[in-house]
């Protein structure tokens, strides 16, 4: 079962700790919380549970069409909006239980003191590309 | 070159290798480097003995390894270079590898991947490539499992149970890269029911042959998906029909009833129906009630109030509906169709449009949402 793990820079629950973006940390500890992040999706790899890991920028455009012959009409970005998507990792396990204890394990990266830093992260099953039933 | 049959030499070389004295995981590692080597070999090169030249070319592979890891530790080599006259392979090899590679102690993803492998002769790359995950994390799951195994002795008695819900998972995963996993599912059923003389390994392999042999009337344009009874009936393969109606009269036959020799009884009488007004329901609901005293199922359960509301009218059905678990996954959708058979539209649409929120693949999602827009345009109407 595959399962989408998504970083928020912003949106979800409420932060349990609140915390400073990661250039303004001690250079140590940033690099604590990105060796962290690799370590953690290496042992995926290991684990055979690994599928993709991408990371996005924060500058995004909405598009839209705009009639025929028409260039499409962008907007934004928005300083502002609700929700704003940092990153994913996908994996593939083999229970939603597992799904769980790896997001748990994810989001206790060491923060600006050392200490995990109790990111919420989202997780969502995939739907798959098999049919099976009707029947 | 014909790719199946050299997957089909894999399980047995592995045998003849495990005889001659190297372990599970090491003979496996090796079998896998000469399969990927035959296949560059082959096309403008074929052997006259294919399983000789595989035996052979997979003992130089599992000599090389051994060699790197003897000069890694400092250590002599203790092993004979030439190739031991060893005993032929025995068919027992094949089936212990089948019970090895589905072991209880697997992970269902681990022992889907190493059964594809160690007995399907499948690459690791094709392999990932079916469960579009890296071939980096499919060679480390195969790994992994190998080393979960290690001291697991070949011929230990296995599970039977866990080998056929291995199978089965693989045919359910269908197409996936260049590989038909539900052919190949088939294929292995196959060889399984013939080494083996459970009944179940035989009721396995008729219910996929059942289905299977339904499956080019089973999606529509655009990978849309088609209900049992909108299906057009004349694309149904008949000869595979027959063949699965075959081996599970003769699994009945042996008198001990199986879970899936239950399940491939109802795909039978589906499949013996030429239209679908014509099918059995009567005794398809008796079929469930077996299946449900073999399993207690609470999805057998679901399903039996659908072939209840077929062979008895739509109250019925949702009064069997009454006692099964709305917390179940094709409870709505069960739900949604019996209600438009009872004639209230607009209670189907708000059913099928729950259902389709809770779907967990792509076309069944969309079949719903179908189903309840259609549902709702025939309510304002």
């Amino acid at each position: 079962m595959k399962y989408l793990l998504l970083k928020h820079y912003r949106g979800g629950p409420t932060p349990v700790t609140g915390y400073a973006p990661l250039d303004q940390w001690a250079p140590e500890r940033v690099d604590a919380h990105i060796q962290y992040m690799r370590d953690f999706a290496d042992r995926l790899v290991e684990t055979g549970e690994f599928v993709d890991e991408r990371a996005l920028s924060p500058e995004g455009t909405f598009v839209r069409f705009d009639g025929e012959g028409r260039p499409p009409v962008t907007d934004g970005p928005f300083a502002e909006t609700k929700d704003l998507v940092a990153g994913w990792m996908i994996i593939d396990v083999e229970s939603y239980e597992r799904a769980l204890e790896l997001a748990g394990e994810l989001s206790a990266a060491p923060g600006p003191d050392g200490d995990p830093i109790r990111e919420w992260l989202e997780l969502r099953p995939f739907l798959t590309d098999v049919p099976f039933g009707g029947e | 070159m014909d790719a199946s049959l050299v997957r089909e030499l894999v399980p047995a070389v592995i045998g003849v290798l495990v005889r001659r004295g190297a372990d599970f995981a090491a003979a496996e590692d090796a079998v896998q480097e000469a399969l990927i080597r035959a296949y560059e070999v082959w096309p403008h090169d074929p052997p006259r003995d294919p399983k000789a030249w595989l035996i052979s070319a997979a003992w130089r592979k599992f000599l090389d390894a051994v060699r790197a890891d003897a000069a890694r530790r400092g250590r002599e080599l203790t092993v004979d270079a030439e190739p031991p006259e060893g005993p032929v392979p025995a068919a027992d090899d094949t089936l212990r590898l089948y019970f090895l590679c589905a072991h209880p102690t697997l992970s269902q993803p681990a022992a889907v991947a190493l059964t594809l492998r160690a007995v399907g002769g499948l690459t690791t790359r094709q392999i990932a490539a079916a469960h579009l995950v890296p071939e980096a994390t499919m060679a480390q799951r195969i790994s992994r499992a190998k080393r979960r195994l290690s001291g697991v002795p070949l011929d230990a008695p296995g599970d039977l149970a866990t080998v056929l819900r291995v199978l089965y998972l693989v045919f359910n995963e269908g197409y996936g890269g260049d590989v038909d996993l539900a052919a190949e599912a088939i294929r292995l059923a196959r060889q399984l029911a013939a080494l083996s003389d459970e009944p179940e390994a035989a009721g396995l392999l008729a219910l996929m042959l059942l289905h299977h042999a339904r499956r080019s009337s089973r999606t529509g344009a655009g990978g849309r998906l088609v209900p049992l009874a909108e299906q057009d009936r004349s694309l149904w393969d008949t000869a595979m029909i027959a063949e699965g109606v075959t081996v599970l009269q003769a699994a009945l036959g042996r008198d001990r009833l199986g879970d899936y020799q239950a399940q491939a009884a109802i795909a039978a009488l589906h499949a013996d129906a030429r239209s679908a007004a014509e099918t059995d329901w009567p005794q398809i609901v008796e079929w469930y009630d077996e299946l449900l005293a073999l399993t207690g199922s609470p999805i057998v359960r679901l399903n039996r109030a659908v072939a209840v509301g077929e062979a008895d009218g739509a109250r019925a059905g949702l009064t069997a509906l009454a006692e099964v678990d709305p917390g179940l996954p094709r409870y709505a959708a069960a739900r949604a169709y019996l209600l438009e058979r009872a004639g209230d539209l607009r209670g189907a649409a708000t059913g099928y449009a729950e259902a389709a929120g809770a779907a967990t693949s792509v076309a069944e999602r969309d079949h719903l949402t179908r189903e309840a827009a259609r549902l709702r345009h025939a309510a304002q109407a």
